[in-house]
């Protein structure tokens, strides 16, 4: 596997210098991000965030998340959430596609309800935090169209800068600029631009650490929003790839069920 | 106390997780106009507690959940009740999903009433609203597979609708003697209902087709001389037969609903239906609030003679999703009677405080009321309720 890849990457990065218009190069390295994360099956995580506002007073989520990948889609996900208390049991699930909008249920405990819900909603805050509903779910390359910026040095690592777009016309953003590491292909940064064009939000990707010798996932995601002073800090921890999830752990009976 | 529940997780050398939640709640409902009945109330205060104990074991193949319910109430004694909402044991396997116990099982999609909901008896004293319900007797056995879920149940044991008690407002008059109870069923309230539905989700379209053999929920009230000569309604609960139908199409930021029933007793068969959408406007004014609008029309074939509120009546609703950091929410929205001069008006708030506590408000008022309609008995009960609980 690591043979395939170092092949895979010599030959991408002399395309960097020629006739590829920056277009093409964008989309490219989206693809090699996808392809080096692309197998991993299926895995389960605790979520904590972190929220301060402007004053600097702080609240809690704890949540925890499965996703199931699927083939030639988007991923299937559930999250479960614990904390704060009067929303535990309450859980989400998604079926994300590569083109159209996502399909998601929610499970309302106190009723015992599932309610199909209209995932255009994807640009509102999730659980009050600074990260939007469309920055958690799946990152499929058909998502964004895509345009390579330049080379740069982010915090002495080597980077590549690309800006995307996303397709859907109801995402909350009309741009964002990614730093992706140029030896691992995994986001570094996230720059968003709003509907006006405005700088948003910043995305940094901290303490990544590596699963099954492959899949590089960050254990401290920050977010800042420039525009209201807001943060939210997600912390990733118990990642358990391959742990046996099925299908069968991701349908309406699992959503009922899930504690 | 906290070891003896540890205890209960029988094979420590398994991977276990058990736990208490639940919460506290105090509740004021404040009554604004003069009640029908002197004996009744102005103004309530109670008490509600609800905890939760959850256990799994067998790699999460296998739960137990037991969550009993207590409300205390200053002035009703009807209201003071116990409840145990869920005791219930659930297996599941690769193949099939079996639970057995006392369980809580919702089924529909519409907002302004939960026509299709038949499984569990409606604990109304609770709330006005119906969607406070009673644990329900029950064995389980569902199926997902690539068609579809199909949920097949046995219903042992039949519980009777709460009604509020001689002092408590939201009440008919005369009131409701659940001593008098009676039933078409020769075997009371020991019969076992049955009732089999089938789920699911094809593109953007979500449907569920069920039917219900058995005791139906929705009593009649039949005006009756008590052993104390008094005058009072008692509750006659008929055998039927029940085909239901929910849909819910997703079209972008619509919803679209539709929820209708076919029932068969020996009296009558009635046709019944809710319908209509919800449509979101997402981002308020470049805020991060969602404003929802909902209409739905709601029809029953009997008309005048139905002994339900709403046999041809149009909700219409907002729904306002602040999407902050307390999860203020709010849901406003009347129903108007077609046929008369009725209204109903209604709000529901709910905002967190700090990360354990929940404030709630409620406010209903039912406004021109005729004198023939099912709701007039309530009509002077419009009232404005403060809650507040803690999160454990």
């Amino acid at each position: 596997m690591k043979r395939l890849l170092l092949i895979t990457l010599c030959s991408l990065l002399p395309l960097a210098g020629n006739a590829m218009t920056p277009e093409e190069q964008g989309l490219e390295i989206a693809k090699e991000v996808d392809r080096r994360d692309t197998g991993f099956h299926d895995f389960k995580a605790t979520m904590t965030m972190l929220l301060r506002n402007k004053h600097g007073e702080e609240s809690l989520r704890h949540m925890r998340t499965k996703a199931l990948e699927v083939e030639d889609d988007g991923d299937k996900t559930l999250i479960i959430f614990d904390r704060p208390r009067d929303v535990k049991g309450t859980a989400l699930l998604s079926y994300s596609h590569k083109t159209g909008a996502d399909d998601q249920w929610l499970y309302l405990p106190a009723l015992k309800r599932v309610k199909r819900i209209a995932s255009r909603n994807k640009s509102g805050p999730f659980m009050g935090s600074e990260f939007a509903y469309e920055d958690l779910s799946s990152q499929e390359v058909e998502k964004y169209t895509y345009k390579y910026i330049r080379d740069e040095q982010l915090n002495g690592k080597d980077a590549l800068v690309q800006e995307r777009y996303p397709v859907d016309p109801n995402s909350g953003y009309t741009r964002q600029v990614v730093w992706v590491d140029k030896v691992e292909y995994i986001p570094l940064k996230i720059e968003f631009y709003d509907r006006k064009k405005a700088l948003l939000k910043t995305l940094e990707f901290k303490s990544y650490k590596q699963y099954l010798d492959r899949y590089w996932r960050a254990s401290e995601m920050f977010m800042q929003n420039h525009q209201t002073g807001k943060s939210t800090l997600l912390t990733w921890e118990d990642y358990k790839f391959r742990a046996g999830l099925k299908s069968s752990n991701f349908g309406k009976n699992s959503l009922k069920r899930a504690r | 106390m906290k070891n003896w529940f540890k205890a209960l997780c029988l094979f420590p050398s398994l991977v276990c997780a058990s736990e208490w939640t639940g919460y506290i709640e105090g509740q004021g409902r404040y009554f604004t106009q003069e009640p029908f009945d002197s004996a009744q109330t102005d103004s309530t205060l109670s008490l509600a507690f609800e905890p939760e104990y959850y256990h799994a074991w067998d790699d999460d193949r296998q739960s137990f959940i037991f969550r009993p319910f207590l409300r205390w109430d200053s002035q009703d004694n009807n209201r003071t009740h116990a409840d145990i909402r869920e005791l219930l044991w659930t297996h599941v396997s690769e193949e099939w999903e079996v639970q057995a116990g006392i369980g809580k099982v919702f089924w529909g999609v519409t907002e302004a009433r939960h026509l299709v909901d038949v499984i569990n008896q409606t604990d109304l004293v609770e709330n006005p609203d119906g969607e406070q319900k009673l644990g329900q007797h029950m064995i389980k056995l569902s199926f997902e597979r690539t068609w579809g879920v199909l949920d097949i149940y046995a219903l042992p044991g039949f519980r009777e609708r709460t009604f509020p008690g001689e002092e408590g407002r939201l009440r008919s008059h005369p009131r409701v003697d659940n001593d008098l109870a009676s039933y078409e069923s020769s075997a009371g309230n020991k019969r076992v209902d049955l009732a089999l539905r089938w789920s699911h989700s094809l593109g953007d379209w979500d449907i569920g087709l069920a039917h219900f053999y058995g005791t139906s929920r929705n009593p009649l009230l039949q005006p009756i001389q008590n052993s104390a000569n008094e005058i009072v309604l008692a509750p006659y609960y008929e055998l039927i037969h029940q085909t239901s139908l929910d849909l819910q199409a997703t079209k972008g930021d619509w919803l679209w609903k539709l929820e209708a029933l076919y029932s068969t007793s020996d009296r009558e068969d009635v046709f019944s239906y809710t319908g209509g959408f919800e449509y979101t406007f997402i981002g308020l004014g470049d805020s991060d609030m969602d404003l929802g609008v909902l209409t739905e029309y709601m029809f029953d074939e009997r008309g005048d003679n139905a002994p339900i509120a709403f046999e041809n009546d149009t909700f219409i609703g907002l729904r306002l999703t602040a999407n902050d950091e307390q999860s203020s929410e709010l849901l406003t929205g009347v129903i108007k009677d077609m046929d008369s001069s009725a209204w109903l008006y209604n709000l529901e708030a709910s905002r967190r405080i700090g990360d354990a506590w929940k404030a709630s408000a409620q406010i209903r008022l039912w406004i021109d009321v005729p004198e023939d309609d099912p709701l007039y008995t309530i009509s002077q009960d419009d009232y404005i309720e403060f809650n507040l609980a803690r999160y454990f």
